[in-house]
């Protein structure tokens, strides 16, 4: 009932606070990162909220499943990434259905400001038969959460809160409500339903889609799908879109419909389509409700337009300048115009960075080798990639260094280098190398051991120090070819030693790096 | 009224917190407000920015639209260059002229102040040397604040109020020299639009601020500074030529 200062992740986290929730999972991605850090450390005093970060997105979603299982809210955070790792958990969620709530909150980046791509998450609660909330503001991602809970116990599916970025990272004045209480523990007893063999599964998924009429009324009669008919040109806006729309055009002369809530409102559509000659869809993502419209041979009669057509490019973060050129409006007059081959300012390794001393010495063993490759992963070290260090490359998913590295191997090729941060390596690096390892084949694993997930803020990190040897020597690596190594200045000429002889070997073997994150080391 | 702001700078400069006064001003003062900003992997020492924008109305887009933004408020020159054409035909620059040097290609400092001084509504300060002169060298951020402050819609005191809150967890001491880092930009800023206002050209007006010492700034002296400088500004020259910073009160007499 106070008006607090949210980001628009904070406030996903406030309203699942308020709606009573357990437990929050999530690994760290930008830019969902905040709603869990918002959560543990509103509720660390209070101690009812359970928050540990996962392993990673599979663990965190089946975490959150486990605490439904059990009777009690969840909520389990991630980016758009993330779900492609707990995909499996997800999809099968909503064939088990749930008990207590269940809300997925998935943060999406069109433009790719810190990600790999700008998969659309809207896909995967199609593709889950599951609704999605998708809100346009910061009050709209606390407010959604408690009709977001609430669904999910009325209609016992996972539900899917879609952020994007400018949601996520933006901060307003929001409105809070008073907190109601948690579940008590009230465990599921039908086993049926949780246990997907295929003759149980097949029960399930009929349930599933029986479910569907249901969640088409839900939005067909939702608020936040609001059709205001007037002109006979028509727009289409899907979750913050509709601001940028606003900030354009003030007055009558589009009927719009603004889509906030999933599956798609086809009556709704069905007739805004009837009373226009021309649709502009305007989505910060996929085309996802254009591509349904359009279908494959386009709408007889109605002149649709979007991303697929060019009136909004393909691809990247929508705004209000390229929102205005969609509608035909001529850019506001400016002060200046922009600057020409102004100097960049690249991201880069902090000053002193342990990762710097490791690349260094990398760099030099491998000049033995003509032009030797490096796969590498995902996190601050993904910057070695820039110069001054240009010392990996490649980096496609949260520990596919490894397996790329193995898979290289396999070819034939030689030295197969892998560089995996230590918290990446928990995440997805430990599989491979046991696959590896299994194989005896010939790589080298350079573990950045820094003691922390640096990248998105210093989280605590699952596998570092003795509990990353353990699990290295676990995965079958031999003593003598797991290397610990401190990467300092001082230490160059020794470290490269040591990675040299490493790259003499001929079968699997693992060289950590350990040197503890100078952020880390500040905000301790 | 509607007042939209660029905040630039680079990672580790303290944009956000810049951000964090001014939006617990505009919520305590009843305004609708959004701040939009970046982490991860835009925030490692690279380019840093925030959009943002206060109301008495309801505002829609997280971002500003180009050419509706009042002021790009900026802890470094060069990253002034990176949103100008974001600013309204009349809008306002407020910077500091501390380069922050952390790339082989940075350009000319010289040059950067030439292009911020084409601005007519520009407000030019030292943050370097006021932050300094407040107490420490990282208060650059409340410098450009306290600078940009006369042209944001809250009194001194609003603003000062989450200089403290901001800074309090770090002790009574930290507040105080970030306060001071405020007051001093903001007298600063004054001063220099004082100057700019009577007649100095740019340039001129910057030049002649860095050589007083910041403890010093009073806004009430600058028409004063500028009559002795004449509408050439050529007795500022002997000023210019000393090495050591002035009281801001003791003005030559011209000879």
């Amino acid at each position: 009932m106070s008006r607090e200062i949210l980001l628009g992740d904070e406030a996903v986290g406030l309203g699942a606070i308020h709606s009573g929730m357990s437990g929050v999972y999530a690994y760290p991605g930008t830019p969902s990162t905040e709603i869990f850090e918002f959560v543990e450390q509103k509720t660390k005093k209070a101690g009812n909220v359970h928050a540990f970060w996962s392993t990673n997105e599979k663990v965190a979603y089946e975490e959150a499943l486990g605490m439904s299982w059990a009777g009690k809210r969840a909520l389990v955070c991630m980016k758009h990434v993330g779900l492609n790792v707990a995909a499996d958990a997800f999809m099968n969620s909503a064939v088990t259905g749930t008990n207590g709530g269940l809300v997925l909150a998935v943060a999406d980046d069109p433009g790719m400001h810190s990600s790999q791509n700008e998969q659309d998450s809207r896909y995967f609660a199609q593709f889950a038969l599951i609704p999605c909330f998708e809100p346009k503001n910061q009050q709209e991602c606390y407010d959604m959460m408690f009709e977001a809970f609430d669904m999910s116990e009325e209609l016992a599916l996972p539900v899917m809160i879609r952020l994007v970025t400018r949601i996520a990272h933006s901060r307003a004045g929001v409105q809070t409500k008073s907190a109601r209480e948690q579940n008590v523990l009230n465990p599921s007893r039908d086993i049926k339903k949780w246990t997907l063999l295929p003759s149980n599964a097949r029960v399930q998924y009929d349930h599933l889609t029986e479910k569907q009429p249901e969640l088409l009324r839900r939005s067909e009669d939702s608020p936040h799908n609001e059709l205001v008919l007037t002109g006979r040109k028509g727009i289409i806006t899907c979750g913050l879109a509709e601001n940028y729309l606003r900030e354009n055009i003030s007055n009558g002369d589009y009927s719009v419909l603004s889509i906030r809530q999933y599956p798609v409102p086809a009556e709704k559509i069905r007739r805004l389509v009837d009373h226009v000659d021309e649709l502009l869809i305007l989505e910060d993502g996929y085309p996802l409700v254009e591509s349904m419209i359009r279908g494959l041979f386009g709408l007889a009669g109605v002149k649709v337009m979007g991303r697929m057509t060019g009136e909004v490019p393909r691809t990247g973060e929508l705004d209000p300048d390229i929102v205005r050129e969609s509608l035909g409006l001529d850019p506001l007059p400016s002060a200046h115009n922009p600057a020409e081959d102004l100097a960049n300012r690249p991201p880069a390794l902090c000053k002193g960075c342990p990762h710097t001393d490791s690349f260094r010495a990398l760099n030099e063993a491998l000049n033995l080798f003509d032009n030797a490759q490096v796969f590498s992963d995902i996190g601050c070290y993904t910057l070695a990639a820039l110069p001054p260090l240009e010392a990996i490359h490649s980096c496609v998913a949260m520990g596919a260094s490894i397996g790329m590295a193995a898979g290289a191997a396999h070819a034939g090729y030689t030295p197969a280098v892998a560089a995996i941060g230590d918290s990446t390596f928990s995440h997805g690096g430990i599989t491979p190398l046991l696959s590896a390892v299994q194989q005896g084949v010939n790589l080298n694993v350079l573990v950045l051991d820094n003691d922390t997930v640096g990248m998105t803020g210093t989280q605590r990190s699952m596998s570092t120090g003795t509990t990353l040897d353990q699990i290295i020597l676990g995965a079958g690596i031999e003593k003598e070819h797991m290397r610990i190594i401190s990467p300092t200045p001082k230490n160059h000429d020794s470290n490269v030693e040591i990675l040299r002889e490493e790259l003499a070997h001929d079968g699997p073997s693992v060289i950590v790096a350990r040197r503890t994150c100078l952020e880390a080391i500040k905000r301790a | 009224m509607e007042k939209n702001i660029i905040l630039a700078g680079v990672g580790g400069q303290g944009i956000l917190s810049i951000a964090f006064v001014i939006d617990n001003a505009a919520l305590d003062a009843g305004y609708e407000f959004k701040q939009a900003e970046v982490h991860g992997m835009a925030q490692r020492g690279g380019a840093v920015q925030s959009n943002l924008r206060y109301a008495d109305h309801e505002i829609y887009s997280d971002l500003i639209p180009k050419g509706a933004a009042d002021m790009v408020l900026s802890v470094e020159p060069l990253e002034v260059m990176r949103y100008w054409h974001f600013l309204k035909p009349d809008g306002w620059v407020v910077s500091s002229v501390t380069p922050y040097v952390n790339i082989p290609d940075y350009p000319e400092t010289e040059q950067v102040l030439n292009q911020l001084a084409t601005f007519p509504h520009c407000i030019l300060v030292d943050g370097g040397q006021i932050a300094k002169a407040a107490g420490n060298l990282r208060a650059q951020n409340m410098v450009a604040v306290g600078a940009a402050s006369s042209q944001l819609d809250f009194t001194e005191d609003q603003l000062l109020k989450y200089v403290e809150v901001l800074f309090k967890r770090k002790g009574d001491k930290i507040v105080e020299v970030n306060q001071r880092a405020f007051r001093y930009g903001r007298a600063a800023g004054l001063f220099f639009r004082g100057l700019v206002d009577a007649g100095m050209e740019i340039p001129d007006a910057l030049r002649l601020s860095q050589k007083i010492a910041p403890e010093t700034y009073d806004p009430a002296l600058a028409a004063d500074w500028v009559g002795y400088a004449g509408s050439d500004g050529s007795a500022l020259a002997s000023v210019m030529a000393s090495e050591e910073t002035i009281a801001c009160d003791q003005i030559p007499t011209r000879t």
